[in-house]
């Protein structure tokens, strides 16, 4: 009788742990906001990878795999135009980002399909390479690792405005290696003269095919912003809460001491690096929204039902937006020299 | 009687009062140098970078972005090679986000021989910079020419490039510009008194600038020099007053050599020199950059392919010998890049020639 009491004990003290393991310590809205988008971001991503194997359009590269950071990264950024607004200077991962920041997925196909309505680049550019001036979303290049030097400009500017705007640059562990890397470091943390950046490093451990641990002695990318006297940080970037909540603070510390953050977020390559690797699945990796929606199921915050319900709305929408997508124009040849320089039309000279 | 250095200081002053100029910045170009070669001396919006050129231009292209407008310097163009695709990205910033953004932004660097630099500051720039869509190129061949570029490159939407020939760099000029002391002697020393910083005790010098207003060369036009009839030679930055000093003494041979500065190297007047051209059926293309895959092979094919049928001769191009550098000994240097012999005896060769 009394091992069985003990039995019983035991059993409550797992069942509470295991209750606890799933618990969230942000609110219910919140989490229901950031999953929606995550899945809205995710659904859209798989949906260009179909288009690619579909041939609508050239090369297909993303970011599916970065969602649990990218959502609550740009829902606490502030959206506008100028100097009062966060400058984004992205990498080709960023999706997750520019859905948050109010993404039209049929600019995102138009895009993938190098229509002549994409408003991104006029079907010049890649998928995911994004542009956007009224969001002071800067181009996206295929370039590894410029937007890092590119920011300081804008991080410069702000800085002397004032206010509490602030850049924001992301790159990956392979693009460290570049010297515009090291370049963020030094011109962020001039004595004197330190920006409101934040300088972030999306971990996922590969370049392309080559994994990270054949070329990279240093274990956290983060330590290289100590020597500049920086705050750093490593999170686990596949967790949404803990993403949450260490941007938050990152985001609250550069607005209000106008210094920067270096933060690498270990995250997950679902997909492969682009559709030159196949594009394809990588189900060893850890898929940070399976996790997400685990953790929302056991802690009651969304039902298996209404979340597959959310899914399927996105599919079939995704689905039906990329469609007329495909009806549309491609540009008409006589356009190559349009915006060489500004306001020019048509060959200049 | 301003030194082109002075030229682009007072021309750079113009822009951080007038033109909302708000950051003149690269390696040593604040206080209390001022620039390698003064450029920068006194100026309220110059500072000083890490020494990291990838770093300036990318500054530099985002604070453009930001709507800032900025002058950034390379401190010899001979250091700029590896910032070649940050200039490619800025010159397709417009494009390739189909207008949304443009760029408005200045890189200023110093070019070509004529100071004894060896290998590495002697370089040009122009024939990898006319490489590079979506740039506007100038290198200019007098301090006027200087100030009016300046102040035309500080006043347009896109990424402009400023070559600076350093060789010409302490010429003095014979044209005015406004709002500078009178072109004499006098004047010229008062100048120096006003914007020169002293060698010492620098640290509480403040300059005292000019009254200086408004002088735009507009970019995208040539200029004539020397008017002749027998030969168009088209030279900018070292070597166009060698081009003109040329023409000078050819006279007494009985040689008229038509002397056109190109001024803006792109977008090029075509239409000054092509006028030209079809006046004296002979055409001479002068600079210093290395001969293969040079600007002027450009400009001699579009002379073939618009004026094939009208030319007396075959069009030359005279440039720097195909060598990776400029030796620093006399007779390297003087070899490696034209010199006035050189350009002399090109057009007389080109003006003897029976097509």
């Amino acid at each position: 009788m009394e091992a069985s009491l003990r039995e019983t004990e035991k059993e409550k003290t797992r069942t509470r742990s295991k209750s606890e393991e799933f618990r969230f310590r942000l609110k219910p809205e919140l989490l229901i906001r950031m999953h929606d988008f995550m899945v809205k971001s995710r659904v859209l991503e798989e949906r260009q990878i179909r288009m690619y194997k579909q041939s609508d359009g050239y090369f297909w590269i993303g970011g599916p795999g970065e969602e649990a950071f990218n959502v609550p990264l740009a829902m606490l950024c502030k959206k506008g135009q100028g100097l009062d607004y966060d400058f984004f200077h992205l990498h080709y991962r960023s999706a997750a980002i520019m859905t948050v920041l109010g993404l039209d997925p049929a600019d995102a196909f138009r895009q993938m399909k190098n229509t002549a309505t994409d408003p991104f680049s006029g079907g010049r550019n890649f998928s995911n390479h994004f542009s956007k001036k009224e969001w002071n979303v800067v181009p996206v290049s295929s370039t590894i690792e410029t937007q890092y030097v590119t920011a300081i400009g804008t991080a410069i500017a702000q800085k002397r405005h004032g206010g509490s705007g602030i850049t924001v640059v992301n790159g990956g562990d392979a693009g460290s290696a570049e010297g515009e890397f090291a370049s963020s470091l030094i011109w962020s943390s001039r004595p004197g003269n330190e920006l409101p950046m934040l300088i972030i490093v999306t971990n996922n451990e590969w370049g392309i095919s080559t994994p990270a641990k054949t070329q990279h002695g240093d274990s956290r990318i983060s330590d290289r912003g100590k020597a500049f006297g920086m705050k750093t940080l490593t999170i686990n970037g596949n967790d949404v809460e803990e993403s949450y909540t260490h941007l938050k603070e990152c985001i609250d510390y550069i607005r209000k001491e106008r210094k920067p953050v270096l933060i690498e977020a270990k995250v997950s390559r679902l997909y492969g690096h682009s559709s030159a690797t196949g594009c394809n699945f990588a189900a060893d990796e850890e898929d940070c929204l399976a996790v997400f929606e685990k953790r929302l199921e056991k802690a009651g915050v969304l039902s298996r039902a209404k979340m597959d319900q959310i899914r399927e709305n996105y599919v079939k929408t995704m689905l039906e937006v990329s469609q007329q997508v495909k009806q549309e124009p491609m540009p008409d040849p006589s356009t190559i020299y349009d915006h060489v320089y500004a306001n020019q039309k048509g060959r200049y000279w | 009687m301003a030194t082109m250095v002075q030229a682009i200081r007072m021309a750079l002053h113009y822009g951080e009062t007038h033109l909302g100029v708000t950051d003149i910045f690269g390696e040593d170009v604040g206080p209390p140098l001022g620039g390698v070669f003064t450029a920068t001396q006194g100026l309220k919006k110059s500072w000083n970078s890490p020494l990291d050129e990838r770093g300036i231009i990318g500054a530099a292209i985002g604070l453009g972005l930001a709507g800032n407008r900025c002058v950034a310097e390379i401190q010899f163009c001979d250091y700029i090679y590896n910032t070649i695709d940050l200039l490619k990205l800025a010159g397709m910033q417009c494009w390739s986000s189909n207008g949304d953004w443009n760029l408005p932004m200045t890189v200023m660097t110093p070019v070509g021989s004529g100071i004894r630099g060896s290998i590495y500051h002697s370089h040009s720039f122009d024939a990898t910079m006319t490489h590079i869509p979506g740039w506007k190129i100038v290198m200019p061949s007098n301090p006027q020419d200087a100030y009016g570029l300046m102040i035309a490159c500080l006043k347009d939407p896109n990424p402009t490039m400023y070559l600076k020939p350093k060789a010409l760099m302490r010429i003095k000029g014979t044209e005015p510009i406004p709002g500078e002391p009178p072109l004499t002697p006098e004047g010229e020393r008062q100048l120096k008194e006003m914007i020169d910083a002293p060698l010492s005790a620098r640290e509480s010098w403040k300059p005292k600038w000019p009254d200086l207003t408004d002088y735009t060369v507009e970019l995208g036009k040539a200029k004539t020099v020397r008017s002749g009839e027998q030969i168009t030679v088209v030279s900018y930055g070292r070597t166009l007053p060698l081009c003109a000093q040329a023409s000078d003494q050819l006279k007494e041979e009985g040689i008229s050599v038509e002397v056109i500065d190109l001024r803006t190297l792109w977008p090029y007047d075509w239409s000054h020199i092509s006028e030209s051209i079809l006046k004296t059926g002979r055409v001479l293309f002068v600079n210093e950059d290395t001969e293969v895959t040079n600007f002027g092979e450009h400009l001699v094919r579009r002379t073939v392919e618009d004026h094939f049928y009208s030319l007396e001769a075959r069009p030359r191009l005279l440039a720097g010998e195909f060598v990776p550098g400029v030796g620093l000994a006399d007779p390297l240097e003087m070899a490696s890049v034209p010199q006035l012999g050189s350009i002399m005896q090109a057009i007389r060769e080109v003006v003897q020639e029976r097509a």
